[in-house]
């Protein structure tokens, strides 16, 4: 069959609402951009669970801690399902993790700032999983089957991650002057972060076509950043805290709120690998892998020894 | 050696008693034994499921798309397997 007609009856498929699965013909773009997308998503799992981790041993009590850890572990599951729904699209994720660790492909840009205080570990649950949300539920409507499933399973895991860190916030809102100083302080570093994790402005990444046509990407990022900010200046407003944002108005006439100008300098320095923690992030990243990999040579020794003995016997 | 990462497991998980195993994703590892155990901690932390299968995946064949339609096609004009197919009078019960 001739490529265009092809082209033609994916598109139709696509139009009609069905997914496309691995074995099927998809154009090389749809193929490339897809990798591009899914093994940056599942580095931004892995690479999350960094800042986070940097918590478990110093969360304030028992129940914190399970419930931090639980959190982290889900991270961990997410990358896993994500390369997994990867390496459909014919690629190894030996390969992925060597793009990582040498810098060539990406994580999510909100990774790279620090988490210095408890009541980040609040505002990362709260707005980082938040914003995050926003994104995977609109991507779990897209056309690629492997990459939507895995969506609508983690949609479903980080609704507990959202709670858990708005609980956070609330109790340290509630808590003594110093603690909910601290947790407007945590709000104060993280919301523009939060707020630029969901991509530059339509203006400034003009959205293909294409990819929308493809359903590849679903939504605009302002149109997902909208939505996130219209969703979660009302939870701050309850537990008393400030959005740091003097030019945050609600348009009566729109419904949505208006937020004030974003310093993208920033965002594409930190893209750039010029954020407080890039360098740490990967350097740790790194270290994990090759400490592990002891681990995976003896695995491997062991189950050939095992296959070897059975042959034997 | 080479880092390969482990080979790759498709992971089958029985959601309950008596409904089929169904696929849920894959997972890397070095035997059956730690890709049973892996899959339990990728695919079932919120009780997902009671029974775990796990298959290489290179051991498994699939139906190709491009032949689906000369594949599938030649039970759409065997309506007559349906119950649906046959006429039978209003006055008769329990048919
Ligand atoms: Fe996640
Ligand atoms: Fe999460």
């Amino acid at each position: 069959m001739e490529d265009s007609k092809k082209l033609e009856q994916f598109e139709a498929k696509i139009a009609s609402g069905q997914k496309i699965e691995p074995k099927d013909w998809m154009p090389e773009a749809y193929r490339k951009q897809l990798i591009r997308m899914m093994s940056q998503h599942a580095h931004s799992e892995i690479v999350g669970m960094l800042p986070e981790g940097n918590w478990i041993t110093r969360a304030p009590s028992l129940r914190r801690k399970a419930i931090l850890l639980a959190k982290v572990q889900d991270e961990a599951g997410h990358g896993l399902y994500l390369y997994s729904a990867t390496e459909t699209l014919g690629v190894d994720r030996k390969d992925l993790l060597e793009q990582l660790h040498t810098g060539k492909a990406k994580y999510s840009s909100i990774f790279n700032y620090p988490t210095l205080t408890w009541a980040d570990i609040g505002a990362i649950g709260w707005l980082v999983d938040g914003a995050a949300i926003m994104n995977q539920t609109a991507l779990a409507r897209g056309s690629y089957g492997p990459y939507a499933r895995a969506m609508v399973r983690i949609c479903k895991e980080e609704s507990f991650h959202n709670r858990q860190g708005y609980e956070i916030m609330m109790q340290l809102a509630q808590g003594t002057p110093e603690q909910k100083e601290m947790a407007q302080d945590a709000l104060n570093r993280w919301w523009w972060p939060a707020i630029m994790m969901l991509g530059p402005g339509d203006d400034q990444s003009p959205n293909s076509e294409q990819l929308m046509r493809w359903k590849v990407k679903m939504e605009s990022n302002d149109a997902i950043r909208q939505r996130f900010i219209d969703r979660t200046v009302p939870q701050a407003e309850f537990i008393g805290l400030k959005i740091p944002d003097k030019d945050l108005k609600f348009n009566e006439a729109t419904g949505h709120y208006e937020h004030g100008p974003i310093n993208w300098d920033e965002f594409f320095e930190v893209i750039k690998g010029n954020g407080p923690c890039n360098a740490k992030r990967l350097k740790d990243r790194i270290e994990a892998d090759k400490k592990g990999r002891w681990v995976r040579e003896a695995a491997l020794a062991y189950a050939a020894k095992r296959e070897k003995e059975k042959v034997v016997a | 050696m080479n880092d390969t990462q482990w080979p790759l497991w498709e992971v089958f998980v029985q959601g309950n008693p008596g409904i089929p195993h169904k696929h849920v994703g894959s997972v890397h590892a070095p035997d059956a034994e730690i890709a049973i155990q892996n899959a339990r901690d990728v695919y079932t932390r919120r009780s997902e499921g009671i029974s775990i299968w796990v298959v290489p995946s290179n051991a498994i064949s699939a139906s190709t798309p491009e032949d689906q339609g000369a594949f599938f096609e030649p039970s759409n004009d065997k309506p007559y397997r349906h119950p649906t197919f046959y006429k039978i009078p209003d006055g008769v019960k329990y048919l």
